[in-house]
């Protein structure tokens, strides 16, 4: 994480088309009445969608003046979460490197290199042809198939530089890609095949089970002998 | 109450105490950044760590509440320690943290001595660090003309931001980006808009956020201390007025529950350069149309020959709005003795005082009285702009208990939502007769509050919109047994002690306005003003105008002879606010040149008129003065009027004009003539303007 700042480019005005404003205000009614601000998240990630990936001003005031709140709030909200972009993402795609622990031992560094070979020197900077950026994040959850890249919605895993570098040529030409695995992988079953319970005498027999009830519990301790002497009498209460 | 046990002592406290906050009635020291009493509860500074006996970490004393403590086995109290090894570690730990990133420039920091960051460093902090990685760096931002920042230091303990968002009701500042990369800063570094904004120079416990105007003038133990009282506005704010020398360098506030808790206005607090700038440091004459520098001697004798020759009835005297008791007093004394009757010391020509008595011209329910009320209506006020500081206390109420507040007169911004009835007296009148939603608000509270503005009641017809206020305010049931609801907001700090001694008329004599238009018409021809600026010169006519005051500013551009007086952090004296609580000022620097304290000038002047004031001395005259109001002489206190004289004020209720009510504070940094000599409050001024220009654009 770094310090963040809005872009230096910023277009001058910013709207919801029609229906992302019908869902806006959808979003909107469903925070009580006088909770509006509640909605600012799913706002903002609609504005961000619709802004080609990232935040501009003008979205971050049109969210703040729809939902009354000041601008200092929103913008608040637009810099702590790192997932808001505030500055123009590639336009074909943004490619997120998960650089975490598992990522990293398993080649994470390799794929940022070739982001920076393929696209730009610096992370949230614009390849060339502004087709491309690329930043490093934090774990994205798929450290069974790591290395691994976000972009936007989709993950790709398993990943090799060559692999990756074939991912982004594809993504430029337009050729469809397939999400998931790029090492021919299903899914994060084990690489290669089974390893274990591999023997399939295992699966001949029906699977059942034998209940196994719990021993009774011991028969009640017998009670003091001055309290069985007069059942009448209340107990001392434990003071 | 649930009872807790603190370094051993037992002690009950409140419900909802917060262990910080026990820890200090047990008197144990718990020391803090971002724990604030008059602000939210934040708890991320972690300074206020203790021990709470049974929990397996230290907590953070300030965002627990005693209730969250369980008791022990047998029923005994909760115990904390405040004092343990392990609050001590604690303690040195986050203190180390703290100063991972805060740079090590205390020699060149404008906080220095006085920071709260140096002192528990010193007190709770370790000798040595374990970082030795780079510092952070952090942009310095711009928040407004007042305020300066010095972002490396900041420690993020958002006070400032709870502050202006809380008592000052702008959203404002707030803090960006998150973890080491956080910062404060405004919205991509506009201004700060509120009017109380100057506070977060106080509440900043370290240097990020210092005061641009003081900047690098002085250290804090170079200064002399003096505790006195503001007359920016008619609130009487407490301050503590801190000189070098002769010059004052700057005014903090001082902490007074019942006026202004801990804040005071931008105005009140940097108000100081325009002492230093335009002042009258000489008397002059008016020679051949030109003002020439004189003697105190010839100055006196050209008055004595101009006063001499004029009929008592020809002459009119005026009185300012920043005047003491004392000096007012002596005036209307000595214009008594030469039998002058046009007297008057509401510049603003409004009728309070001639009607309805003490409870006619004050606050009743005092300032602290707005956290009791239950409905608030403001007649003819923008109290943001005339009394930032109530406002503040408005704000409290509304914010804490939800207050109704309904607004006849200007839709402006008061930083607090209300109902909008009206813009001027027929809106008033629907009230009076009982029609509108509001008046029902009014009527169910179990303490209402009306107050009435100087906008509503200087216009012509001031003396009806006061008594239907009056009327109002009974028939609201605003008037009753422990609870007098009807409030007149002030704007000048020395109106109340003006009507408190009775500077009004004498019987056939001639008001404010009718001395102008006597004067415009020549049937005055000759008027004293005791640092009157605020009225329209060119009504002065031909007249003979003497100036007594302290800076060249209206008055003394149109006068024919100037007395060079103090200014009020120059002179002792009695102020009243606008509640009618007398409260005492200190000389905390001395008038420049040969100025003078305005009593002894007048003074001086009486015994060349023949009609030599009765004292010698400063406690001379107020022996004197207590004599003609007592209450005076209880200082600091609240002295509370009798409501009966309100009857005789609501009766008087008759037909108003129908013109909108407005408030009579055009510009919050320029209202009196010390405010326009400082530099300061032009510059905000001007940002100010521009700002309401683009807003409009």
């Amino acid at each position: 994480m770094s310090v963040r700042r809005l872009g230096p480019d910023q277009p001058a005005s910013f709207e919801f088309t029609e229906q992302n404003l019908a869902w806006a205000r959808a979003t909107i009614a469903k925070y009580p009445p006088g909770k509006q601000a509640s909605a600012v998240l799913p706002v903002l990630w609609r504005a961000q969608e619709q802004n080609d990936g990232w935040i501009s001003r003008a979205a971050m005031e049109y969210v703040g003046r729809m939902l009354d709140m000041a601008y200092i709030r929103v913008y608040e909200i637009a810099t702590f979460y790192t997932m808001f972009q505030l500055s123009p993402v590639g336009s074909k795609a943004h490619i997120q490197v998960c650089g975490t622990t598992p990522c990293m031992l398993r080649g994470a560094e390799d794929l940022k290199a070739v982001c920076r070979r393929k696209i730009s020197p610096d992370a949230h900077q614009l390849s060339a042809d502004g087709a491309f950026s690329w930043e490093e994040v934090e774990c994205l959850g798929a450290c069974v198939n790591a290395p691994m890249v976000q972009i936007f919605k989709d993950t790709y895993e398993d990943l090799t530089p060559e692999t990756f570098e074939k991912l982004i040529d594809d993504i430029a030409a337009g050729r469809p890609v397939k999400p998931g695995p790029q090492n021919g992988r299903q899914l994060s079953a084990p690489e290669g095949g089974a390893t274990t319970l591999l023997d399939n005498s295992l699966y001949d027999k029906p699977r059942t089970f034998e209940r196994v009830e719990a021993p009774p519990p011991p028969p009640p301790a017998p009670p003091p002998s001055n309290a069985a002497a007069d059942p009448a009498k209340p107990k001392p209460e434990k003071s | 109450m649930p009872k807790i046990k603190i370094d051993g002592s037992e002690i009950e406290v409140e419900n909802g105490t917060t262990l910080l906050q026990a820890c200090e009635i047990a008197g144990a020291e718990v020391p803090r950044f971002c724990y604030h009493e008059r602000l939210s509860i934040a708890g991320n500074c972690r300074m206020c760590l203790v021990e709470v006996k049974g929990t397996p970490k230290p907590q953070a004393s300030c965002a627990m509440s005693v209730n969250d403590l369980r008791p022990g086995p047998n029923g005994e109290p909760p115990e904390v320690f405040t004092r343990t090894p392990q609050v001590k570690k604690a303690r040195e730990g986050v203190m180390e943290f703290l100063l991972i990133n805060h740079p090590l420039d205390c020699p060149i920091c404008d906080q220095g001595g006085e920071c709260d960051l140096q002192d528990q460093a010193m007190a709770y902090g370790i000798d040595r660090n374990r970082f030795h990685e780079n510092k952070r760096a952090v942009e310095d931002k711009y928040i407004g003309p007042l305020v300066k920042t010095s972002m490396n230091r900041c420690i993020q303990c958002t006070r400032c931001v709870r502050f202006t968002t809380e008592v000052g009701g702008v959203e404002d500042l707030g803090a960006i980006g998150r973890g080491e990369d956080m910062e404060i800063t405004t919205y991509l570094e506009r201004a700060m808009t509120s009017e109380l904004q100057g506070n977060v120079i106080d509440l900043c416990p370290v240097g990020a956020l210092t005061s641009k105007p003081y900047e690098f003038k002085a250290r804090p133990w170079e200064l002399r201390k003096t505790e006195t009282i503001d007359v920016m506005d008619a609130v009487g704010s407490n301050i503590r007025v801190d000189a070098r020398g002769r010059e004052v360098m700057r005014i903090l506030p001082r902490s007074n529950d019942d006026v202004n808790e801990e804040w005071i206005t931008d105005k009140s607090r940097f108000v100081w350069d325009g002492l230093k700038s335009q002042r009258l440091d000489r008397p002059y004459i008016r020679e051949m149309g030109k003002l020439r520098p004189a003697t105190w001697n010839e100055a006196f004798a050209r008055i004595a020959e101009q006063i001499k020759a004029t009929a008592p009835d020809r002459i009119g005297v005026l009185m300012g709005d920043l005047n003491s008791v004392e000096e007012m007093y002596s005036l209307k004394t000595l214009a008594t003795q030469l039998g002058i009757g046009n007297v008057d010391c509401r510049q603003d020509g409004s009728p309070l005082g001639e009607a309805g008595g003490r409870a006619g011209y004050i606050f009743n329910p005092g300032i602290a009285g707005i956290e009791r009320a239950d409905a608030i209506l403001l007649i003819g006020t923008n109290p943001r702009m005339e009394a930032a500081v109530l406002n503040a206390r408005i704000r409290k109420a509304w914010r804490n208990r939800a207050v109704p507040i309904g607004v006849i007169g200007e839709h402006a911004d008061l930083t607090y939502r209300y109902s909008y009835l009206g813009a001027g007296p027929d809106t008033l009148v629907e009230l009076v007769e009982g029609r509108g939603d509001f008046i029902e608000k009014l009527k169910n509270a179990k303490a209402p509050l009306i107050i009435v503005g100087a906008g509503a009641i200087s216009r012509p017809d001031g003396k009806a919109v006061l008594a239907n206020a009056a009327k109002l305010a009974q028939a609201c049931g605003a008037i009753k047994d422990g609870w007098n609801g009807f409030a007149v907001l002030h704007t000048a700090a020395a109106r109340v002690g003006g009507l408190d001694i009775c500077a009004l008329p004498a019987q056939g004599g001639r008001s404010t306005r009718e001395i102008l238009a006597g004067a415009s018409s020549g049937d005055i021809d000759f008027v004293y003003l005791l640092g009157a600026d605020e009225i329209d010169m060119a009504s002065l006519g031909r007249a003979f105008v003497v100036y007594q005051g302290t800076h060249g500013d209206a008055g003394a551009h149109r006068a024919d002879v100037i007395l060079p007086g103090a200014a009020y952090t120059e002179k002792s004296g009695t102020f009243v606010n606008t509640e009618g609580r007398a409260q005492l000022a200190y000389r905390a620097a001395f008038p420049p040149g040969e100025a003078r304290e305005d009593w002894a000038i007048l003074r001086a002047l009486s015994e060349l008129l023949g009609k030599k004031l009765p004292w010698d001395s400063l406690d001379q005259l107020r022996a004197e003065l207590y004599k003609v109001a007592p209450h005076l002489a209880r200082i600091n206190q609240l002295v509370p009027a009798d409501a009966a004289g309100l009857q005789e004020l609501a009766d008087r209720a008759g037909a108003m004009a129908s013109d909108a009510f407005h408030s009579p504070v055009r510009d919050f940094y320029l209202t009196n003539p010390i405010t326009r000599a400082s530099f300061t409050m032009a510059e905000c001024s001007a940002l100010r303007h521009r700002t309401r220009l683009q807003a409009a654009e």
